[in-house]
């Protein structure tokens, strides 16, 4: 049994994570992540000059990856650095793609077209079940009619793969171009951009109409790579936080010194232990049946563990850390809110209580 | 044991609650339930209209111009004002140090000062924290140095809330350096806007604006704006936050975000039905609703027990503790009971037909965020169990 990463995966963090600190500190970060586009094209560029879309995708398909352990690789340093870039949704649209065995264009291997995978819906955050959007044949082609809300990066995306319901009854996976679609852009409360993507009969290419399976790799995929970006940034806040007891002086001595304060972070330190293996055991199944019960095990416990993490990292910096200036504040806002998207931690655990019976 | 309201406490509520609906306009009330903040003119206009029916002051004694409601009818009349979507009165001048001049201040300070709080003319910020005296207030080392018929002030305020919107600060200052730290401190009224005054904004990381820095640098204060004698500030300190505290239950406050939020989970849809009827969702709320209802309890003995006593004990240390986890449990629940639709951020930037939540819950998550300051501020939640070890339990 070997737990450390293979030393090609070690190299690649530790050239992403140079990268990003090269071109994201904490400054760089505040200044891009809360304005318009909500993310640094450049930024992307160097990601992509550096493989991080490839790292996503299998050999078979002109990448150098896709394994869940290269996803892991990719979105922890990616978490520890907060950064904004559309990764998530393209990493999704490439699990759909690869998992329907479709092609994966070079633009797509290569970062220069940037994707998006547009699952959730203003009723139907979580899951593919009660999805309303809907496609309906025209001529040769399809039209999309419905509503994807909050879809992270859809903001700067050149293309969205749109899951909808068909006539048969099945959902498909749909190929819109980005400038086709009536969008309403935003930012978040936790940096980064996202948007409303209203459809009105609007034209689309059909890339399969069997796509529930595909869509579920890709959900896997996406909380996979969520929960391995909770890891990057709980471990910074884990280290901030003790270093901050360490040096806060109040009565007279380091406030580490007090054994009240020793012992919650202690259990800081619990938490980020099951999230670092959890996720571990995550991607270790990703691509076999256990796959997305891993996964939404990971993310259940993202959602409850990294919200006591956040919490407590603020509660123990007292007031600096809710200030905009700090960055444990922004780590803290990321890590509560990766709970929201795909899925929540109520949510994982309805959907593995279901499987249970 | 009786635990209903009197006949005259309840005739009390109804008459507040009568007055408060023809005080409160509607886009104060839209404002207060979106949870945006007020400008200065909307705090201002408030306070006059409270203050024309003598409720502003209703518990001050009668000698100072007050009503002299006692904590039941106070506790009611804070419960009500969250009710009628009302915002919270600024509690500095009104609660803080006005209860402070009554107590220590001479005369003159409290002829001068007490109407000046009333009318509005003047509005008081709090200078107690410094960047290296949190917790450990006692620490503080703003230093005021008397000079003739002056002292000259020299140092740093910090997460001083609505000075941007104040005239005066009342402070904590180091005159003394002899024995322990609590022994050097006097407690100053002073002007913000004296030469070497200046304030800072700091923003919160919800990206808004209401604490700030403040700094002094060779300001002059009448040795006649001192309250009581030199060095003898702490003690003021702690009547003052022990005032600080017998409002801090929120369980005004909190029964009616609890309201709020089953409204949101009544609108909100999952899986085809409301989100209220998510068996996950309903106990995370009714577990919620029990402790809100055994603190109401809590709060309204330790209440009852102050009316008797006079003044509330250090175990309403407790009520800032359970009060706020409360709290903020509503927060989170609003937050995650929202999912996705809680992130756009300003939520305003989603208006008409993207709209995704009503206006007033559209901004759970940044309210979220931003109320993580409750359990921090005012004498943090380790402070207080700190208190209740020492004072209360006696381990």
């Amino acid at each position: 049994m070997d737990f450390s990463p293979t030393p090609e995966r070690q190299m690649v963090a530790e050239s992403l994570s140079r990268l990003l600190a090269e071109h994201l500190d904490a400054e760089r970060r505040r200044a891009i992540a809360y304005v318009a586009p909500w993310h640094d094209p450049t930024l992307w560029a160097h990601l992509c000059e550096l493989g991080v879309p490839a790292l996503l995708v299998p050999a078979e398909q002109g990448g150098f990856g896709g394994a869940g352990f290269d996803i892991t690789t990719a979105f922890q340093p990616l978490g520890a650095a907060l950064c904004t870039e559309p990764m998530l949704g393209h990493a999704m649209a490439l699990a759909a793609l690869v998992a329907l065995d479709a092609p994966v264009s070079e633009d797509m291997v290569s970062g220069n077209s940037r994707y998006v995978l547009a699952i959730g819906e203003p009723d139907v955050p979580y899951g593919l079940d009660d999805l309303e959007t809907t496609a309906n044949r025209a001529g040769d082609g399809w039209q999309i009619t419905g509503r994807k809300s909050v879809v992270a990066g859809a903001q700067s995306a050149t293309h969205v793969l749109v899951a909808a319901r068909h006539g048969d009854g099945g959902i498909g996976l749909f190929e819109v171009g980005a400038d086709a679609i009536d969008l309403t852009a935003y930012g978040m409360v936790d940096g980064g951009g996202a948007a409303e993507l209203f459809f009105d009969a609007t034209a689309a290419h059909a890339i399969s109409l069997e796509a529930d399976a595909a869509l579920t790799t890709a959900l896997t995929a996406g909380l996979l790579a969520l929960s391995a970006e909770a890891v990057g940034i709980a471990e910074r806040l884990v280290d901030l936080t003790q270093d901050y007891l360490r040096t806060r002086q109040q009565f007279g001595r380091p406030i580490a010194k007090f054994q009240a304060l020793q012992h919650r972070a202690v259990e800081m330190s619990l938490h980020l232990e099951q999230l670092r293996s959890i996720t571990v055991r995550a991607a270790a199944s990703f691509g076999t049946p256990d796959g997305p019960r891993h996964a939404a095990m990971a993310k259940l416990l993202v959602g409850r563990r990294g919200r006591l993490i956040a919490e407590e990292a603020i509660q123990l910096h007292g007031g600096i850390a809710v200030t905009w200036e700090a960055e444990v504040a922004h780590l803290a806002k990321r890590l509560v809110m990766i709970d929201a998207q795909l899925g929540d931690a109520d949510w994982q655990s309805e959907m593995l209580a279901e499987a249970l019976a | 044991m009786d635990i209903r309201y009197s006949d005259d406490e309840l005739a009390f509520r109804t008459e507040i609650k009568t007055g408060l609906a023809e005080i409160v306009w509607p886009e104060l009330a839209a404002k207060v339930r979106a949870g945006s903040s007020l400008e200065k003119p909307e705090h201002d206009r408030f306070h006059a209209a409270l203050n024309a029916r003598g409720w502003l002051a209703g518990h001050w004694p009668t000698e100072h111009g007050g009503l002299g409601w006692d904590p039941v009818q106070r506790h009611i009349f804070d419960e009500e004002l969250y009710a009628a979507d009302a915002p919270r009165v600024v509690p500095f001048g009104l609660n803080m140090l006005a209860p402070v001049l009554m107590a220590f201040g001479s005369p003159e300070q409290q002829a001068y000062h007490l109407p000046r709080i009333l009318s509005g003319e003047d509005w008081w910020c709090q200078g107690y924290s410094e960047p290296g005296a949190g917790s450990d207030l006692a620490s503080l080392r703003t230093r005021a140095v008397q000079e003739g018929d002056s002292y000259i002030v020299n140092g740093q305020k910090t997460w001083t809330t609505l000075a941007q919107h104040a005239n005066k600060i009342f402070c904590l200052v180091r005159t003394g350096t002899e024995g322990k730290p609590q022994e050097g401190i006097s407690f100053l009224l002073m002007d913000m806007q004296a030469p070497g005054v200046t304030r800072r904004p700091i923003r919160t990381l919800d990206g808004g604006f209401e604490v700030n820095e403040v700094f002094f640098d060779n300001v002059r204060v009448p040795v006649a704006d001192r309250v009581g004698a030199e060095n003898a500030g702490w003690t003021i300190a702690k009547y003052l936050l022990n005032h600080e505290r017998t409002n801090i239950s929120l369980v005004g406050e909190s029964t009616h975000a609890l309201e709020q939020l089953k409204a949101q989970a009544r609108q909100t849809r999952r899986r085809g039905q409301p989100l209220i009827k998510n068996p996950h969702f309903a106990a995370r709320v009714i577990e919620i609703e029990a402790d809100l209802e055994a603190h109401r309890i809590t709060n309204l003995r330790m209440l009852s027990d102050a009316q008797r006593k006079g003044a509330p004990g250090p175990e309403v240390s407790m009520l800032k503790i359970t009060g706020t986890r409360i709290r903020q449990a509503i927060n989170d629940l609003a937050r995650r009971g929202l999912g996705p639709a809680a992130a756009p951020f300003p939520s305003e930037a989603l208006s008409g037909n993207a709209a995704l939540a009503a206006p007033e819950h559209a901004n759970a998550a940044a309210r979220y965020f931003n109320n993580r300051k409750i359990s921090i501020y005012g004498g943090s939640n380790e402070i207080q169990a700190n208190i209740l070890a020492k004072h209360v339990l006696d381990i």
